[in-house]
């Protein structure tokens, strides 16, 4: 049985690896149908959200200019909707209760309709209450118009999400917000006490201990949630999704972190990716042995496996509570090794951005000054080769004047993170990690200009009762964020807190400052590492009200959004 | 939004008598009522003079501004007559990250006769996540007294852990027909060793040594009875 199934799956790969080399005319019309269901993915039923009678719901795919209708159905006794992650559309196609629309009430049917002006890969899911968590997921394709800037043979989407083993998300979030430490199982005992004893002696652990004591806070606490089985497309590690490919050919992968609240740590041991992508935006080809995948975003990757072996693909959860596994094999039913778990990654007192006072020319507001002299993108690059993926030499490079002591002294760190920080990343089996910093539009979809204004965006939250919050305000006692239609505005985002939040804004791009000038990425969501600060750039050219949150599902839910309204300026039209 | 059982209509109507603007909104997600009641203790006591049946537990309604809380604590020696029972009605709201304010009163059915109290206190998680509660109890006598509580908790595993506990009652004045003395009244102090089954239920053993001072001290000795009692506990903590 499972293996029909999975023959059935490889069949539908070839399909649409096929249809990948020739988009055909396609209908763009799509029926998706919410109702409850159940999936066995932790042992035993549990009851889920399925889209069609599935998790994750189809992918949904698309021509660039064609327009869309899906009809979306709920079959359930609560509403629902549907959001389409990254799409720019008209705001009241956007889907989200009490924003853009009323929601889909118990019964009803509500139709999107709306231009697909974008190509790549994106996603979509539920944006009422916590459904997100219980299945309401799934991937979205759009073929470009044009060729695009590179060739493969076939494709796969590779949809990364968390299922909870025990909890229904309702009674998560009710245990973050009774005890917030509730799915911590790796705080300080008493034999990580003497562990630490034995590193670094008794006085030093003590001190250590007082430290974060005072906060009042932990160093394991990098997910918030744990008890998760991690899936991919849909199946867990032993249900092993597996796609098909025949050695030597170019295999286009298309990763969404559909995950409510966890980051994954994406490698194929053996084998380089090259990344082509970024939030469903074509990026300078960029080689990596790993990448992480923030909550919400999209990576899309091409690999060429000449070899005819199965390979893992293998996705460990940033807090290395597990991972989600498929195989790409040459033929059905060969399997490679799964790699072991890491060891368990801890913060450090740079992620609780106790280097900010020390340190001012650490974050990155401070370190734009000096964007004439250097660049991230350089800084990245290993033993002083400065050759841009596109061949060209980085201009005006001086690492004299860097003013960075501490990434001077190690131009291996990711700028994206605070020095010193624990969540630092790290190839697993050696060779490159893709950084914030290697992504650079291949296209820019925007003229370069000057941001007329900066919104300062600090990311805060309050640990203990398990609020999260922007500039100290959750979204229940927040005043909307008002852009002007036309102006570019600068997002400052400076995260305070100890957790890494995936920052989303509907309807417009972020185009992150990453030191690439005019080529800076445009993204949908945008991770900020704690004791970070990043700044973006919004283009407010889509009128109406849109979310903009963090998309750790339980931060969401418990304050951590707003409502950013853009108008126009009255006051032109009346004169 | 999905969101149906945390709404508990009883909860809604006595919340609502003091956060109206809270339920008016209460459509955001981040603004939902949450609850919990908790047993910290129910356990017996042997040792020292009679075997006792104690209780503390406290329960909780509200959202992240405003809550109403209830505490009970107590002893009953076993085959006995109820010895010290209280209740207390608070309204509870943040002050600061990690404290709240306690406002409310305190009704003790027992020692006899009884006594209502008006209650002001802060409790939260101090640095070195020592869990602290402290109280001024202001009588229908007119009597001051105060209450600070602590308790730590040291895991020894991720399941088993080592709490301390302390209590210490001051009594500003005398208040005679209760046997409570001017200056400290009582101390005391715990050590249980929990194993956390779940988050949500745990054993536990440990020894419970409590002491009467000065004056209230001469009281019970006038009474014929002990001054102080050092006790072997076993009980358990849940909460749901
Ligand atoms: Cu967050």
């Amino acid at each position: 049985m499972r293996h029909s199934i999975h023959s059935l799956i490889g069949l539908a790969a070839v399909l649409a690896a096929t249809l990948a080399g020739a988009p055909p005319a396609q209908a763009g019309t799509y029926n998706l149908e919410i109702a409850r269901g159940a999936i066995d993915v932790a042992g035993r039923p549990q009851d889920a959200m399925t889209i069609n009678g599935g998790i994750p719901g189809p992918v949904l795919r698309f021509t660039e200019g064609e327009d869309l209708t899906i009809n979306v159905t709920n079959k359930m006794d609560v509403d629902t909707s549907i959001h389409w992650h990254g799409l720019i559309l008209p705001y009241q196609q956007d889907g989200v209760p009490g924003i853009s629309f009323p929601g889909i009430k118990p019964g009803e049917t509500f139709t999107y309709t709306f231009p697909a002006q974008q190509s790549g890969t994106y996603w979509y899911h539920s944006h009422s209450g916590l459904q997100e968590q219980s299945g309401v997921y799934g991937s979205i394709i759009i073929d470009p118009k044009t060729r695009e800037p590179f060739r493969y043979d076939r494709e796969y989407v590779v949809v990364l999400s968390d299922w909870h083993k025990t909890d229904t998300p309702k009674t998560i979030l009710s245990n973050l917000k009774i005890m917030a430490d509730y799915y911590n199982y790796q705080q300080r005992t008493l034999g990580t006490l003497l562990d630490d004893v034995k590193k670094m002696g008794f006085g030093a652990a003590l001190a250590d201990r007082m430290a974060w004591g005072d906060m009042r806070m932990m160093p394991s606490d990098i997910a918030d949630v744990s008890g998760y089985v991690f899936l991919m497309n849909g199946r867990n590690p032993d249900q092993n999704w597996t796609g098909l490919f025949k050695p030597g050919e170019r295999v286009r992968l298309r990763f969404v972190n559909a995950a409510a609240m966890t980051f994954f740590d994406v490698r194929i041991p053996g084998l380089k990716m090259t990344v082509v992508q970024a939030d469903g935006n074509n990026v300078r080809p960029v080689p990596v042995d790993e990448f992480r995948i923030a909550v919400a975003e999209t990576y899309d990757v091409i690999i060429r496996p000449t070899e005819d072996k199965a390979y893992t693909l293998f996705a460990e959860s940033m807090a290395r509570t597990g991972h989600a596994r498929g195989t790409l094999t040459p033929e059905m039913g060969r399997t490679a090794a799964v790699p072991d778990a890491r060891p368990k990654q801890f913060l450090t007192m740079a992620d609780m951005g106790m280097a900010h006072g020390d340190m001012p020319g650490m974050d990155h507001g401070a370190m734009k000054m000096d964007h004439g002299k250097m660049s991230h993108g350089a800084m990245k690059m290993p033993g002083g080769d400065h050759m841009m993926p596109d061949g060209t030499m980085m201009k005006g490079m001086d690492h004299g004047k860097m003013g960075h002591g501490a990434m001077a002294s190690n131009p291996k760190d990711d700028p994206f993170y605070a020095p010193g920080s624990g969540l630092m990343p790290k190839a697993a089996e050696g060779g490159k990690f893709l950084s914030y910093a290697d992504l650079k539009a291949f296209r820019p979809l925007y003229p370069d200009r000057e941001a007329t204004r900066v919104i300062e965006v600090r990311l805060t939250g309050n640990m203990e009762r398990y609020i999260w919050s922007i500039n100290d305000v959750k979204y229940s006692d927040a005043e909307p964020i008002k852009l002007k239609f036309g102006e570019r505005v600068r997002f400052k985002f400076i995260n305070e807190t100890m957790m890494t939040h995936p920052m989303h804004l509907h309807g417009m791009w972020q185009i992150l400052d990453n030191g690439s000038g005019k080529y800076n990425p445009a993204k949908h969501t945008i991770s900020i590492a704690p004791g970070t600060t990043v700044e973006a750039d919004i283009e407010a050219d889509a009128e109406g009200q849109w979310a903009f949150h963090c998309h750790l599902m339980y931060h969401m839910a418990s304050g951590m959004f707003r409502k950013v309204v853009v108008e126009r300026e009255t006051a032109e039209i009346a004169r | 939004m999905n969101y149906s059982n945390s709404f508990l209509p009883a909860a809604i109507l006595a919340t609502a008598v003091f956060i109206p603007t809270s339920i008016a909104r209460a459509a955001e997600m981040d603004d939902a009522i949450y609850w919990q009641f908790q047993v910290d203790q129910l356990e017996s006591r042997a040792g020292d003079g009679a075997d006792v049946v104690a209780w503390d537990a406290n329960a909780w309604i509200g959202n992240d501004d405003h809550r109403l809380a209830f505490k009970s604590e107590g002893e009953n020696p076993i085959g006995k007559r109820l010895e010290k029972a209280e209740l207390q009605f608070l309204y509870r709201r943040p002050i600061s990250t990690f404290f709240d304010l306690n406002a409310g009163i305190r009704h003790d059915l027992r020692p006899d006769p009884d006594r209502t109290y008006a209650v002001i206190g802060v409790q939260g998680l101090a640095k070195q996540f020592v869990e602290t509660d402290a109280n001024l109890f202001l009588s229908e006598t007119g009597d001051l007294s105060a209450r600070l509580e602590a308790e730590v908790d040291w895991r020894l595993t991720q399941r088993l852990i080592l709490q301390p506990t302390a209590e210490i009652n001051v009594a500003f004045s005398e208040d005679r027909r209760i046997h409570s003395g001017a200056g400290i009244n009582t101390v005391e102090a715990g050590l249980r060793l929990k194993y956390e089954i779940r988050r949500e239920f745990a054993p536990y053993v440990g020894l419970h040594y409590e002491r009467k001072v000065g004056a209230t001290a001469n009281f019970a000795r006038g009474e014929g009875e002990d001054t102080d009692s050092l006790r072997f506990v076993a009980g358990v903590s849940f909460w749901f």
